[in-house]
């Protein structure tokens, strides 16, 4: 999926930054996730879908997301 | 803050498009900063540190509030998470988000499923014409917060009346401040049962798993914060939404025939009515300035939801309602470490609630001339609407 010309992303988060919110486990269902306390699991580090993470990440109501493109540090 | 039907202030539209930022006098008689653009609207909410919800309850007392003593005061804003900042913020929230994930939403779903269909059920058998706010739109999300919580059904018109005197701007505030006081003696007993008996609830969970970190105190001031904030904003969403899509019949149509659309229709509506006029207004912690006007520490800053989410730099042809297009990108639920709490419980009870009762009533109309909006109240919406079918 990764590599060759398409660029793809990197996402963190900050699980004490986070409200539990849960924007994301709706706009990313692949990518983020929700523990048993509500505060956020990244599912998948390097999603191929870069459009719903960077939309989650946007939207994150407390800025506990964030993303780089890969080949950033 | 007023609307003009489902819009926002003409006044607070022209604010957004002039440069900087204006002060204006609010409702409590008080002078403050109203913040209108999105991107403005974010940058005061994402940052407490600047932008303080705690430090007005103490220092901001509008002119003509009849005194009250500190102990007074303290017990009224013990556990009230909108006048908290971090690290109590933090603290108190943390101890609730476990109870709205979105899995947690998603199993309540069947039993949401049924309260609707039960609501709809009785307003079929009485018949048309019917009340839509006093049938459907407030009963629905009253019963969820009551089971949810733990707090008797059958106290649901008391309840009712006394939150709706609590956040009517037309009532002096000593009758508002009075039915704030009798919300937490209510809730005090309630708390004070969990307390002898800790039950399955929300209430009896926050005893059982919380009940050495909070005090009393903040126990009713949470369960009161959520019982109040649980029905009245998704009674009014619900109430005004239906009237939104019954003036627009082409989108209607799209919520009742295509349930693919319904997620997508639900944050649209949010978006297009923000039925939250501002959120908690907000104290400077700090000199500081948004959008390049000076702001002095001390000075008032209120957030002009409505106004925000109908800018041109949020969405293109903001003032249409297009349901095919919603996204979670608004602020109808605020944004920062406030964002609305129960925002997946009011997504799951909306996602339910427009299109089962359209299916149920594919000939709903509205009464002419009946819709009443609630002009003078914290959280806008109908305090009636009567529909035939």
């Amino acid at each position: 999926m990764k590599g060759g010309l398409v660029a793809g992303v990197h996402v963190h988060a900050d699980r004490d930054v986070c409200i539990g919110a849960g924007l994301c486990v709706l706009t990313a269902g692949a990518v983020f996730d929700q523990d048993d306390d509500g505060i956020v699991i990244v599912l998948d580090e390097h999603p191929a879908d870069a459009a719903a993470a960077r939309e989650a990440v946007e939207n994150c109501p407390s800025g506990a997301l964030s993303l780089t493109e890969d080949g950033s540090p | 803050m007023q609307r003009n039907g489902f819009d926002p202030a003409p006044e607070l539209a022209e604010l957004r498009a002039a440069e900087g930022i204006e002060r204006i006098r609010t409702a409590f008689g008080l002078e403050a900063w109203v913040v209108t653009r999105f991107a403005d609207v974010r940058e005061v909410l994402s940052d407490p540190a600047r932008f303080s919800n705690a430090r007005l309850q103490y220092a901001g007392r509008a002119p003509g509030l009849p005194p009250v003593s500190p102990e007074e005061r303290a017990r009224q804003l013990a556990g009230n998470l909108l006048a908290a900042d971090p690290p109590d913020h933090t603290r108190l929230r943390r101890m609730l988000t476990p109870e709205f994930t979105v899995r947690r939403m998603r199993r309540l779903e069947p039993r949401i499923r049924e309260i609707v269909d039960e609501h709809l059920d009785a307003m079929e058998r009485h018949g048309p014409p019917a009340d839509l706010v006093a049938e459907f739109a407030l009963p629905v999300p009253s019963l969820v917060i009551c089971e949810l919580l733990g707090v008797p059904y059958a106290d649901r018109a008391e309840f009712q009346a006394r939150s709706n005197r609590q956040l009517d701007l037309t009532r002096p505030v000593e009758d508002r401040m009075r039915a704030g006081r009798e919300s937490r003696e209510y809730m005090a007993r309630l708390v004070a049962s969990a307390q002898a008996d800790p039950g399955e609830d929300m209430l009896g969970m926050l005893v059982r798993e919380h009940g050495d970190d909070l005090t009393t105190d903040e126990l009713v001031g949470i369960a009161s914060l959520l019982l109040l904030a649980g029905h009245e904003t998704t009674a009014n969403m619900l109430g005004l939404g239906t009237l939104a899509l019954l003036r627009h019949p082409d989108q209607l149509a799209m919520v009742r025939d295509e349930p693919e659309r319904v997620d997508s229709a639900v944050e649209e509506l949010l978006r297009w009515l923000s039925i939250v006029h501002t959120g908690t207004a907000k104290m400077a912690t700090v000199d500081t300035e948004i959008a390049g006007q000076p702001i002095a520490a001390g000075d008032l800053v209120m957030c002009a939801l409505p106004t925000a989410n109908r800018d041109p730099e949020l969405r293109t042809h903001p003032d249409q309602l297009d349901v095919t297009r919603g996204g979670v990108g608004h602020v109808a639920f605020g944004h920062g470490i406030h964002h609305c709490l129960g925002a997946p419980l009011a997504r799951m009870e909306m996602k339910t609630g427009f299109p089962a009762l359209l299916r149920r009533f594919p000939g709903l109309a509205e009464v002419p001339g009946t819709a009443v909006f609630r002009s003078f109240s914290i959280i806008y919406g109908l305090t009636s609407l009567q529909v035939t079918w």
